[in-house]
This record gives C-alpha cells, sequence and structure tokens, in this order.
C-alpha cells in the first residue's frame, strides 16, 4: 500500500522564555526597561541548559524529522522521555503546529493521546459516549450505530445511563477506551494508552489495535512496552533529541535500542577523561533482591545497581565519595544517591571490586531515565559515566485495580515521572479520609 | 477574484490538497492528501467551513451545557429569571425612580427589562466565549477538533437562556399592553432573528478576539467582567438614544449594541430614534470586529498550545 503520511523535515521549536511570561503588564515593563536602557527585569532565566538541544532560550523538540508510514501497518515509535515521540503525535494530531516542515496525511487521523476526553461527570455513560465520540471526530450517526458495540465492549451494559461521576476509575476507564476504540480513522495515532486498565483490559486493548490494522488501517504506536511494540508493529522509529536516530525492522532497532540503554557503560564516559585514574568505573548491571541479574528496574520494587570500580592504588586519608543521579531530559537532577565513604570502610576498600546501590522502592513511572554516577576523591572528579535505565510497569503493584492508583487519568500518577509516598487526611487527627499511601502499596505481600 | 472569495472560510480541506500537491514540486503528481499541516498558513485561511463539518459536536456541547447547569443548580431554569428580574428592578429605581432619565414615553419597568434582556445575552456571549482557549486547554491538548467549535456552542447555548428571559420581557409586554401602557409591537418584530444573529456573531467576535489575546496577556481576562460593565453603560440599556445629545451621539452609534437594543426596542415597544445610517453602521462595526476576531483566532488555535 502506498505512504499515508508523509513527514518531511519536520521541526519543533519552543521557546523556554515565553512561558509563563504572558502578563500585559510585565510586556509593558519590559518595554519601558528597554526604553531606559535598563536591564529587563523579564529576561527569563534558564534552568535547563544542561540540554544538548537547548540554544539560548529555545529548544528544539524535534528537529529536520522525515518519516514516512505506510497504510495498514503499525509503525512504533520508540525513544527515551522527552525525546520528542509526543511532539510529533501532536503535530500529526494538529494539537500543535510545527516550526518548520510538513506533514501530509492522506485519510482522517484520530489520537488516543489521552483517552476518556470531554467526559463530563454529570452526564450518564450512554450521554459521554456520543459527546466522546464526536470530539474525537465521530458523527452522531456513526456513534448510533456503534453504540451497542461500544457498550459491549466496556462491559458496562447496567450502567450505561448512570452518571459517570459515579463510575469507578476502573469503569471511567473501561468506557473511554471503548468509545476509543471503535473510532473509524484510517490513521490511529496512540500513545502510552495500555498504561492503564488492569491487566485483562489491557490485553483486550491490544487485541483490539492488532485487529484495526487488519482491516488495512494505519497505526502510529508510542510506547515504552518493548513486548507490546514488538509484537504489534511492522516498522518502527527511533527517536533521540529530536532526531531519528534509526528506522526499520522491528526487532533490529528494538536490539540496538535496548542495547543503548542496557550497555551504555564506560563508553559513555566523555572524551578527554580517560579512565585509569586513582578511582575509576568499569561497569554495572542491574540485580534483584535474590541477586540475580535483571535489564530491567521496576516501578515501586527495589532497585539494586552493582558498579565495578578500580583504584590505582589504596586509597587511604582520603575523602572518597560517590553519587548516583537519576533524571530525564527535561529534568537532568531528578534525585541523587550520594555517599560519602568513612574512613573505617576505605580502610578495607579492596583495589578492585563493586559497590551495590539499593533503592528499596524505586520511586520513578514507567519510562526510560538517564543515570549517572560519579566518584570524586578529595573533591576533584575521578570518574563520571552516564547510562540509562529502563523502569518498566509493575503489574504485581498496580494492575491489580485497586482503587485510584493507576488507573484513573485524572488521578493517574503517570501524569508525573517521579512518585512519593503520601497522604490525604482531614484538618482534625484520627480522622483519615482516603488515605492513599505508596508505602503501603509497596509493602504489600505479592 | 472567485478563488480567493472562496478561500475565506468555506473552503474545505477535501478540496485543497488536489490545488496544493499540483504545485509542490516535491509530491510527484497525482499524490492526493486529505490534511496538509504546515507552520503556517495564509491569514485568510479560516476553516469556517470545518464548524460545519463538526456541527454534531456543537449540538453535543450545546446539550452538554444545558444538562450540566440543569443538575448542577436547585433553582434550575428559575434562576434565568430572576437575575434579569432583579436587575431590571434595581435599574428601575434607580435610574426610573431617583434619577429620572426619560424612557421615550414607555413604562420604565418594560423599556429597563428590554434593554436588560438585549444586553444579557450579548454580554452571556461574550464572557463565556473570552476564555475559550484557557477554560478548554486540557481538552485542546489532547484531541484536534476545530476550536471555533466551543465558541459557536457557547453562542448556541445562551439563545435558550435569552428565549426563557424572552418570554418574560413578552409576559410583561402583554401585562403593560392590557393596562393601556402606550407600547405598540409592530412589523419589525419579524427582524428579531437578525437581531439575534448580530448580537451572536458580535459577541462571539470580541469573545473569540479577546480569548486569543488572554492566551498571550493572562491580565486582559480581569479586564473582561469589568470591559463589559462599562461598556453597558456605552449602550442605550438604561437610558434612550433619543435622550443623548449630538456630539456622544456620533460617537454613540459606532456602539454596535447602540443599534441591536434600539432596534429591538423599536419591533416591540414601537419608540426609538434609530435610523438606517445607524443599522448599517452597526452591521458593519459586528462584521469587521468578528473578522478580526476570526483572523486572530484561527493564527493563535495552532500555537496556542506551547504558550499555555
Amino acid at each position: 500500500m502506498s505512504t499515508v503520511i508523509r513527514i518531511e523535515n519536520l521541526s519543533k521549536q519552543y521557546r523556554l522564555g515565553v512561558i509563563g511570561h504572558g502578563y500585559l503588564f510585565r510586556d509593558l515593563q519590559s518595554w519601558w526597561a528597554r526604553l531606559r536602557g535598563q536591564e529587563d527585569p523579564n529576561s527569563p532565566v534558564l534552568a535547563w541548559s544542561g540540554q544538548l538541544n537547548v540554544r539560548g532560550d529555545r529548544v528544539w523538540a524535534l528537529r529536520g524529522v522525515s518519516l514516512e508510514a505506510e497504510g495498514g501497518k503499525v509503525l512504533g515509535i520508540i525513544g527515551r522521555n522527552g525525546a520528542g515521540k509526543t511532539t510529533l503525535l501532536k503535530i500529526i494530531s494538529r494539537i500543535t503546529a510545527p516550526t518548520t516542515g510538513e506533514v501530509k496525511i492522506r485519510g482522517r487521523v484520530a489520537s488516543l493521546l489521552e483517552i476518556g476526553t470531554g467526559f463530563h461527570p454529570e452526564l450518564t455513560g450512554r450521554e459521554n459516549i456520543f459527546l466522546n465520540g464526536a470530539i474525537l471526530g465521530m458523527t452522531v450517526g456513526e456513534i448510533r450505530r456503534k453504540f451497542d458495540e461500544i457498550v459491549d465492549f466496556s462491559g458496562l451494559e447496567k450502567f450505561i445511563d448512570t452518571p459517570v461521576k459515579r463510575y469507578s476509575s476502573g469503569m471511567y476507564v473501561r468506557l473511554a477506551f471503548a468509545v476509543a476504540a471503535h473510532l473509524e480513522p484510517e490513521i490511529l495515532l496512540v500513545d502510552e494508552v495500555l498504561a492503564v486498565g488492569d491487566a485483562g483490559f489491557q490485553k483486550k486493548c491490544l487485541g483490539k489495535i492488532g485487529e484495526i490494522t487488519q482491516e488495512g488501517r494505519t497505526v502510529l504506536f508510542v510506547s515504552h512496552n518493548m513486548d507490546a511494540i514488538s509484537t504489534l508493529c511492522d516498522r518502527v522509529a527511533w527517536i533521540d533529541q529530536g532526531e531519528i536516530l534509526a528506522e526499520g525492522q522491528v526487532k533490529e532497532i528494538i536490539d540496538q535500542y535496548i542495547d543503548s540503554i542496557m550497555t551504555a557503560g564506560p563508553e559513555d564516559r566523555k572524551a578527554g577523561e580517560p579512565a585509569g585514574k586513582i578511582f575509576s568505573f568499569k561497569g554495572y548491571h542491574l540485580v534483584d533482591d535474590e541477586g540475580q541479574v535483571v535489564d530491567f528496574a521496576r516501578v515501586g520494587a527495589p532497585f539494586n545497581i552493582v558498579i565495578h570500580y578500580g583504584c590505582q592504588s589504596e586509597i587511604r586519608s582520603a575523602r572518597l565519595m560517590v553519587d548516583l543521579v537519576f533524571g530525564h531530559a527535561k529534568v537532568p537532577r531528578l534525585f541523587s544517591c550520594p555517599y560519602e565513604f568513612t574512613d573505617a570502610e576505605l580502610a578495607r576498600l579492596p583495589l578492585e571490586g563493586s559497590l551495590i546501590c539499593r533503592i528499596p522502592a524505586l520511586p520513578l513511572a514507567p519510562g526510560i531515565f538517564d543515570i549517572r554516577y560519579a566518584a570524586t576523591v578529595n573533591g576533584h572528579l575521578a570518574d563520571k559515566v552516564a547510562a540509562l535505565v529502563m523502569v518498566r510497569e509493575n503489574e504485581d503493584l498496580f494492575l491489580a485495580g485497586r482503587p485510584g492508583m493507576g488507573v484513573d487519568p485524572k488521578l493517574s500518577r503517570y501524569r508525573c515521572q517521579f512518585l512519593v509516598d503520601f497522604q490525604w487526611s482531614l484538618g482534625s487527627p484520627g480522622e483519615a479520609i482516603e488515605a492513599r499511601r505508596l508505602g503501603e502499596m509497596l509493602l504489600m505481600p505479592k | 477574484m472567485t478563488g480567493s472569495g472562496k478561500a475565506l472560510g468555506l473552503r474545505k480541506m477535501k478540496t485543497e490538497p488536489a490545488i496544493r500537491s499540483g504545485a509542490d514540486p516535491v509530491s510527484p503528481a497525482g499524490e492526493q492528501w486529505t490534511t496538509v499541516i504546515r507552520p503556517r498558513h495564509p491569514w485568510f485561511h479560516l476553516e469556517v467551513g470545518e464548524v460545519w463539518r463538526y456541527r454534531d459536536l456543537v449540538r453535543l456541547f450545546v446539550r452538554r451545557d444545558f444538562v450540566a447547569q440543569y443538575k448542577q443548580t436547585i433553582l434550575g431554569p428559575l434562576w434565568f429569571f430572576l437575575q434579569p428580574l432583579f436587575t431590571t428592578l434595581v435599574f428601575t429605581v434607580v435610574f426610573g425612580r431617583i434619577a429620572k432619565i426619560p424612557t421615550d414615553g414607555i413604562p420604565d419597568f418594560l423599556f429597563y427589562l428590554s434593554g436588560t434582556v438585549c444586553w444579557g445575552y450579548f454580554s452571556a456571549c461574550l464572557v463565556e466565549t473570552s476564555d475559550t482557549f484557557v477554560k478548554n486547554a486540557p481538552i485542546f491538548g489532547k484531541v484536534y477538533f476545530p476550536r471555533l467549535v466551543v465558541p459557536v456552542a457557547v453562542v448556541i447555548s445562551n439563545v435558550l437562556k435569552f428565549s426563557i428571559q424572552f418570554l418574560l420581557f413578552l409576559f410583561f409586554l402583554i401585562y403593560y399592553y392590557q393596562g393601556g401602557a402606550p407600547v405598540a409591537a409592530n412589523l419589525w418584530v419579524a427582524a428579531l432573528p437578525l437581531l439575534m444573529v448580530q448580537m451572536a456573531l458580535l459577541g462571539l467576535g470580541c469573545g473569540i478576539l479577546i480569548s486569543s489575546l488572554t492566551t498571550k496577556y493572562r491580565d486582559l481576562s480581569l479586564v473582561v467582567s469589568f470591559g463589559v460593565q462599562l461598556w453597558m453603560f456605552a449602550t442605550p440599556v438604561v437610558y434612550p438614544l433619543s435622550q443623548i445629545p449630538e456630539p456622544y451621539r456620533r460617537i454613540l452609534v459606532f456602539n454596535p449594541m447602540t443599534a441591536i437594543v434600539e432596534g429591538f426596542r423599536l419591533a416591540f415597544l414601537g419608540a426609538s430614534s434609530i435610523g438606517v445610517q445607524e443599522v448599517i453602521l452597526s452591521v458593519a462595526v459586528t462584521l469587521m470586529l468578528l473578522f478580526l476576531g476570526l483572523v486572530l483566532f484561527s493564527r493563535i488555535e495552532k500555537t496556542f498550545m506551547d504558550t499555555v
């Protein structure tokens, strides 16, 4: 079949400074300051300047992307968090316009950037099916024809005339996905939608996407779930820092991608910083609590990283500090785990060995994160390594349909990258309302 | 010339790629694209026709607004009556009884009610469309549909509210007529739909103009409710146009609402000093504001998600 999406030299630039600037008063203030030759009191302070693709107050979310999608095929898009995958889908779905380049599309596009868009809590399930369907681009006639099918798929026959504000979060997602799954666009954009719902429902959704392509329609599928990508996709494009790094056969690209995540070890050491100083790192791997080497970290699960090192000579009466920093493209330093060795520990530090950093419950949402670990001796940087780690969904914890946890799109924790332990309660002590404790969830036996 | 006339919005996306891909050296001849996404479109590329394709969505939004409003308030539609009724009572006491402003010989209560009902529709359209982008950012950020659908639906939803208030007005009109008041509804009543359309377009035009500007300047939204109040006093709501001395009158007729309110009174009460010239001017200013609003709106809708 022929090309249904042709992306030509597409770029998207965001201006950092203007975000949050928008007050007429401040514009006048800036103008008045410039007029008198003073410094603009509102000039932006750069927060992201550690990033490669930032120049001045501008950041390129996409740079010269050219890509073609063939009709009736599933094109997977993979890449780290902040690589530009979502921006690409947003441009194709016309939510925002590109800075340069163009996209040509043949056929109707529907996107599942987030399901349940426009649901109104006061309206019944039935009314919301119509409203949501129309927002997603269906006509009332189409929705009416598919209505029974949609209700069937959602499994909510009994509650279809109940206002959705009385729905549980799981029911809400079921209904929302049921509508979205019955769109009949020629091109469907899917972004991480499979992060919601219980495992059974997810299977149903994956099946539905497979079915859609059987009917000769095209799907663009963005996901961190490599299993889903490899089962569903015909081709894969790998985006990094706003550019297409590789594109081609699914297995080939996924292998390259996972390689880059898993083995981005010592090779990533920056040029001009040769190894073999007083203290240097040799490589790392992740292990589970039983000591088995694992490829992925899991949300909320124990995270153990074993880092091998070597010293030129024994380090005595010196200060040795190590640090492990987690970050991603948008926030280079999410959190860090610094540690200074005691004299007693230094005294029995072998010349070669390994350090283990353990995080009892990894507070990160699914995705790809940067990790950097560094060592300083007497305050001078001895060695530094950058790598990537993939955090995957932890079905044991979050997909059991527990209320409020990761299933309600409105409350979804995965709108954030960083998860903390928290609890809500009323002002008076002892009268806790609905407690949502991450800690409790994590301590629950499997 | 006919070609550019068509381009003024009513052309559907479907017809356009044929023209474009012919001129595009990159794509081989015969390729048909349904959508071409580009950084910028010409300023006259308004895509008003897209709204028509999404008319089902307009209808469902109107329905949603009605159902949601009806379910959430205890008094429900009764509230629609109370608001103009109390406003009119206050106006009658303050401007009629205390300030003793003449009302063209019409009973003052009826006079103020006619102004309040008209102004109520216009200001509701203006205020409720003026935060289109900011209020709908969560939906707009997730899915594409012509953004104009939302303000258009708001303007239509408000017709219902207006109708209820209009019935209230008719009730009092008949009541006063029975009482022998010098009111004379005449054939101009037939022009009511046109007045409604003009009010809707004016409210829509100003509303989307403001909503486009508020994506860049948030503080403008604070000015809206305040500005609408001031605008009301620049409109013959609490006084008749006939009471305005010449130099002010010349300025006042540039306010499109002047002719609308006076036209409404001419039709239902038979008392007004409005002329053809004023009506033409009013329509011209309305269309100009609407056009300006549409141009700005269609420009902002493409990139506002990056700034909100």
